[in-house]
């Protein structure tokens, strides 16, 4: 079967929406365009009537009663929402929050705003393997603690933390728990109740929906959780989320839900397997490449590999016609090298050399076995001009080296 | 990130990769930026002991397309200068030539430092060697 260029292995990034999401949505542009919140009319009736459907398929991915879900624009805003909604309606509780130190931006950023305006945040640490240590979660834990925001997978290294056990462990001491499970969702099993979490951001494009439509699971019973409201408006979204509600992506958004959960089983399957074929073919062309984050608790499709001696965007330039991401400071906006790999405290080279691929549900052997091949060749090529490799191989011990910083 | 077709160019056709010996007395090796910068540059220049005039030049780098692309270009213009003409070359010249995005410059100022302790290593090195030039000058091969 003949490649087609380039090829998309950046599925943590986005995914493309399955032909059947986007079929499902079609009529709601044009024929069944109501507004949801039209009481008094057939139009709004059949676009709830939509919305109702679509909760129902979304609850049913996470275990949940559909009238625990409240859509949002995305898990931005999702993860937003389940922040400053808690520390906002809990305030009187207790100021304090933890979280970790590799979550999502849209969760340290939101908590160092928090910070701002006087709550105090525990970034917990991770361990090599990326995980968090729960001795530590429990040691943060004080009597003004009110929330505990621990991501399920790594959106960087795919890793898993044991969110079940954090969830036993926060609920043990009456705090409320919510997960960034946008990576995870639709991807690998998931029950709000066999997990013991309280709220959880998920999204529609990572799981092949449309972008610009997320959901918040906010839980109604054992405990039943509060929210302030970030947007204020009409009062949709049982008063948690004003604005009107966009019937197209939340149809596309439950359809996606449907599917996922459908053909997860096969599709984790699939994906693993290949994902061991890429690593298998990697770590055959080339010494001296390391996993970043847990083998063993990852997500099926996931896998960042350090290469080391290598700069990742000069890899990148290389591998042009393969879309991944690197963790090295030159692709990001920042300059900084990944904070997520530079929490696994593997040292920052390591991070500069980081590839993520992201396999998906359109991802084929033919793929994989191109990538491998020429990334093989590329970071061959590379490291002949590394002056790096070159010390490494005389063996100069490159941590001990005196650079001079520029 | 969209590169210029020179860096492109170099980037793919890096010239005058690899080593001399570093402890040739005509060799001067610089060594600048470091890993978790996400840079590391090695500049080597050996110069002609009779005409002062850099022969050869080689390099290996670590780095973003950028920073191989400065690295590669410097040894190009290296190659023919003398020791002072060589000091002369400024990371504003590789930026032009390789037409650098601003967030690359700091590619080009680490070419013009390696360029820099390169032929400082040379003049070390020479200035070392003064007593025993005579000696030094036998041909060795």
């Amino acid at each position: 079967m003949a490649i087609k260029l380039p090829i998309y292995m950046d599925y943590h990034a986005t995914t493309p929406a399955d032909p059947r999401v986007v079929e499902a949505m079609l009529p709601y542009f044009t024929e069944h365009f109501g507004n949801a919140a039209s009481r008094n009319h057939p139009f709004g009736w059949e676009a709830e009537e939509a919305v109702d459907k679509a909760r129902k398929q979304v609850a049913d991915l996470i275990g949940a009663n559909a009238k625990e879900i409240v859509f949002t624009s995305g898990a931005t805003e999702s993860n937003n929402l389940a922040i400053k909604g808690v520390a906002e309606m809990y305030r009187e509780k207790g100021n304090h929050i933890i979280t970790a130190v590799t979550e999502h931006k849209a969760i340290i950023d939101t908590c160092k705003r928090l910070e701002k305006e006087g709550y105090r945040v525990t970034y917990l640490p991770v361990q090599k393997d990326g995980l968090v240590n729960l001795d530590e979660l429990k040691a943060a834990i004080s009597d003004e603690t009110i929330l505990i925001s621990i991501m399920t997978a790594n959106n960087e290294i795919g890793v898993i933390q044991p969110i079940a056990e954090i969830g036993a462990i926060a609920k043990e001491k009456g705090i409320l728990f919510h997960t960034d499970a946008v990576q995870a969702a639709g991807k690998i099993p998931f029950d709000v109740n066999a997990l013991k979490v309280d709220i959880v951001s998920i999204t529609a494009h990572k799981m092949y929906g449309p972008k610009g439509v997320g959901a918040l699971y906010v839980r109604r019973r054992n405990p039943r959780v509060l929210l302030s409201a970030q947007i204020d408006g009409g009062g949709h979204e049982r008063g948690m989320r004003s604005g009107t509600l966009n019937v197209t992506g939340i149809v596309g958004m439950g359809k996606a839900a449907e599917i996922a959960k459908a053909e997860m089983a096969d599709e984790t399957k699939r994906l693993s397997a290949l994902r061991d074929r890429l690593n298998d073919r990697l770590h055959k062309g080339l010494d001296e490449i390391f996993i970043n984050g847990s083998v063993e608790h990852r997500l099926p499709h996931s896998l960042n590999i350090s290469f080391a001696y290598v700069e990742g965007e000069s890899l990148l330039m290389g591998i042009n016609d393969v879309a991944v991401s690197s963790g090295s400071a030159c692709t990001s906006a920042s300059l900084e090298p990944s904070y997520v790999l530079k929490a696994l405290g593997a040292g920052d080279d390591l991070a500069h050399s980081s590839i993520r691929f992201g396999l998906g549900r359109w991802s084929t052997e033919e793929e994989v076995d191109y990538v491998a091949d020429k990334l093989v060749s590329v970071v061959t090529r590379l490291r002949e001009m590394s002056p790096l490799y070159e010390l490494a191989k005389e063996g100069v011990d490159l941590s001990t080296m005196q650079w001079e910083a520029h | 990130m969209a590169y210029s077709n020179k860096v492109i160019d170099h980037y793919e056709n890096p010239r005058n990769v690899g080593s001399m010996p570093k402890d040739d007395v005509n060799v001067g090796t610089g060594l600048v930026g470091a890993p978790e910068c996400g840079d590391v540059m090695k500049l080597q220049v050996k110069v002609n002991p009779l005409t002062g005039i850099i022969d050869d030049a080689k390099f290996k780098t670590f780095g973003c397309g950028s920073a191989i692309a400065s690295s590669s270009l410097a040894t190009e213009w290296l190659k023919g200068k003398t020791v002072d003409e060589a000091l002369a070359i400024k990371n504003t010249d590789i930026v032009e030539e390789l037409a650098l995005p601003p967030v690359k410059i700091h590619c080009s100022v680490l070419a013009e430092d390696a360029i820099k302790a390169a032929i400082n290593d040379y003049k070390k090195k020479q200035a070392a060697d003064q007593p025993a030039a005579g000696a030094a000058a036998q041909p060795t091969a």
